[in-house]
């Protein structure tokens, strides 16, 4: 079982890693709409003056003159908070860098319910239901901080553009010492019987400890990771639910247009599997501590183990196999 | 009808690039925009669709532009090199498109498949389909703010090509270009130049109406724009040529020209109506256009 030892925040690590790729990635220029401080995209800004703009609060704009470095051979990383990006971005990602398959990194910072006391004016909770909407796009939700700084580096070697959703709050390391995030590939962190449980983004520590309660009440979990929401890895969704037979997901995200979607849709083409989803109920949250947040909107580790019970106990053990 | 397009002179495009003395080739470009006002009303009555009004309002700036300013080569679309033109006002498509073929970009036969499926030539420009389409453009707004970053990347690389972006009624309606205005202000870098089609009907009604945006001039110049002292005439090649001549001149960037149209040129009835922003060509506003065209047409072949 991983076993977390030390916290760090997503962005802090965004902001490291763009310092880190300076120099091995020539081309790579930073864009930010005035929260440059927040996301931490400043310190590259400092270092590197003439690769950075800082475009003010004007999301529309900073997305196209990305677009428009883009066409000139340059890797524009596009940073702003999770919300303003997707939504007051969304006309230029869609018309210009998405329908013309432009290599443009999006990093969406204060994601989910992270920017929490901010309130519901803050937070991000459609973003992967938009970005998802998008052609070409493609969508990581990485699950800890290494795993941002995995996909930022991968995304800069992609051909067309990405969105990657970056949590503000400390959070989990797990995955140390593990090979490194690959953009459209599950990682599978547990092997069960009994139940699938696929998990995006902050919630994976829950899950991974979710996992681990159900193990001692006897139900073997099949633990996926699913940091690449599209192009979804569904050959490996496949291999579990084909054992196991029904399948939990997991998200911090609006229940509509996130992981249970994408997922859903996979499946019911492919092998139509009982599913139930934990997510944020369609509602909007409110100020409060990140924590009380989560828990208050449904993403816990009690709500994880209590909705996969029931789905165990709705199905039975082992209903891939007598399908 | 077939006899009809063959009744007036074709200009070979190669012949006026090669023209050396000034007013002879304006006197050529002039005719060439004229000329091609006419293919584009044949293509759009033919196909029954597209936008008569902002591709009339533009033929003479995109004939100067690609016939005499832009550093282009028409066999290497993606010389890195090249200046660049994004035509925001993308519902000029017919135009854009017409000016391309005859520069070299692809054939002219092609332009018969304007907006047909499996065309490269999409209802609005598309820059993964058509050589020499610099960008994709057609949702209004997103010009200014991608040729900002065209000049941006000139910069960093230390290249000089030129960034040019064509705007018209309907960008500067959109908040993104007003961002764009002021980003590019703030950024300032060399050679990005503004030119607007400035035609004031939209397709609504006139802008004065729909969306008042004078005084235009001054808007740009309280945004730190280096604005040229006059408005030009966007329909006179000459003018046109002079306004380049002035861009040229600056050194304070960014620049912008303002051109004083008028959407739907060259037809009388059409001229400055709101109405022919996108309504489709039929045959008999196509058999009462097309005369009209082609007298003007010949009063300017007397001057070349």
């Amino acid at each position: 079982m991983i076993q977390p030892v030390r916290t760090v925040a997503m962005r802090d690590v965004f902001g490291a890693t763009l310092l880190a790729l300076a120099e091995r990635v020539p081309g790579m220029v930073v864009l930010d709409c005035d929260v440059a401080t927040s996301c931490k995209t400043r310190a590259f800004g400092e270092a590197y003056p003439d690769r950075f703009f800082n475009c003010g609060v004007a999301e529309a704009n900073m997305v196209d003159v990305a677009a428009g470095l883009a066409t000139c051979g340059l890797r524009p990383v596009v940073s702003t908070f999770a919300l303003f990006l997707t939504l007051k971005g969304a006309d230029q990602i869609r018309n210009t860098v998405c329908y013309n398959d432009l290599p443009v990194v999006f990093v969406g910072g204060y994601a989910g319910l992270s920017d929490s006391f901010d309130g519901p004016s803050h937070q991000a909770i459609t973003d992967l239901a938009v970005m998802r909407a998008m052609p070409n796009m493609v969508v990581v939700v990485p699950g800890d901080a290494l795993e941002v700084q995995q996909a930022v580096e991968a995304a800069l070697s992609r051909p067309g553009p990405t969105y990657i959703r970056v949590c503000r709050n400390p959070t989990p390391v797990l995955f140390e010492d593990q090979p490194p995030l690959e953009i459209g590939r599950v990682r599978k962190l547990r092997d069960g019987a009994d139940l699938t449980l696929g998990v995006c983004g902050v919630p994976t520590s829950m899950a991974i400890e979710a996992s681990e309660k159900l193990a001692q009440e006897g139900i073997g979990v099949d633990l996926l990771e699913i940091s690449t929401l599209k192009p979804l890895d569904v050959n490996a969704i496949l291999a579990s639910v084909s054992k196991t037979g029904k399948l939990l997901s997991i998200e911090e995200h609006n229940r509509y247009g996130g992981l249970a979607e994408a997922v859903a849709l996979a499946l019911a083409k492919e092998r139509p599997t009982k599913m139930d989803y934990v997510a944020i109920e369609d509602t909007f949250a409110e100020s409060g501590s990140y924590e009380a947040l989560m828990a208050k909107y449904g993403l816990s580790v009690d709500r994880i183990v209590e909705k996969a019970k029931a789905l165990v106990t709705s199905c039975g053990p082992n209903a891939g196999e007598s399908l | 009808m077939t006899m009809e397009i063959d009744t007036y002179r074709r200009l070979d495009p190669s012949t006026v690039l090669a023209e050396t003395d000034r007013t002879k080739k304006a006197a050529a470009m002039q005719y060439l925009a004229q000329q091609f006002r006419v293919q584009v009303l044949d293509i759009l009555h033919e196909k029954g669709t597209g936008h008569w009004g902002g591709a009339a309002s533009a033929a003479e700036l995109l004939v100067a532009l690609y016939f005499d300013t832009l550093r282009a080569r028409p066999d290497q679309p993606d010389w890195p090199e090249r200046d660049r033109l994004v035509v925001s006002k993308g519902h000029a498509s017919c135009m854009i498109y017409t000016v391309l073929a005859h520069r070299g970009y692809f054939p002219v036969e092609e332009l018969n498949t304007f907006r047909q499926l499996d065309s490269r030539l999409q209802g609005h420009p598309c820059m993964n389909s058509t050589p020499g389409v610099e960008m994709s453009t057609g949702a209004l707004g997103h010009g200014m703010s991608v040729t900002l970053g065209m000049a941006l990347a000139a910069r960093f690389r230390k290249q000089d090509w030129w960034s040019y972006v064509l705007l018209g009624d309907g960008d500067l309606n959109e908040g993104q270009t007003w961002e764009a205005i002021m980003a590019a202000a703030k950024f300032a870098p060399p050679r990005l130049a503004a030119l607007i089609d400035y035609n004031k009907v939209q397709l609504d009604g006139p802008s004065d109406e729909i969306m008042p945006m004078d005084p235009l001039d001054e808007k740009l110049r309280a945004f730190n724009w280096n604005v040229a002292p006059k408005y030009f005439d966007g329909h006179s090649v000459v003018d046109i040529l002079d306004s380049f001549d002035w861009i040229r001149r600056q050194d304070r960037w960014p620049v912008a020209v303002i051109y004083r149209t008028h959407k739907g040129r060259g037809v009388s009835f059409m001229e400055d109506n709101y109405v022919w922003h996108g309504s489709p060509v039929d045959d008999a506003t196509h058999a009462k256009a097309r005369p009209e065209l082609l007298k003007t047409l010949g009063e300017l072949e007397a001057n070349l």
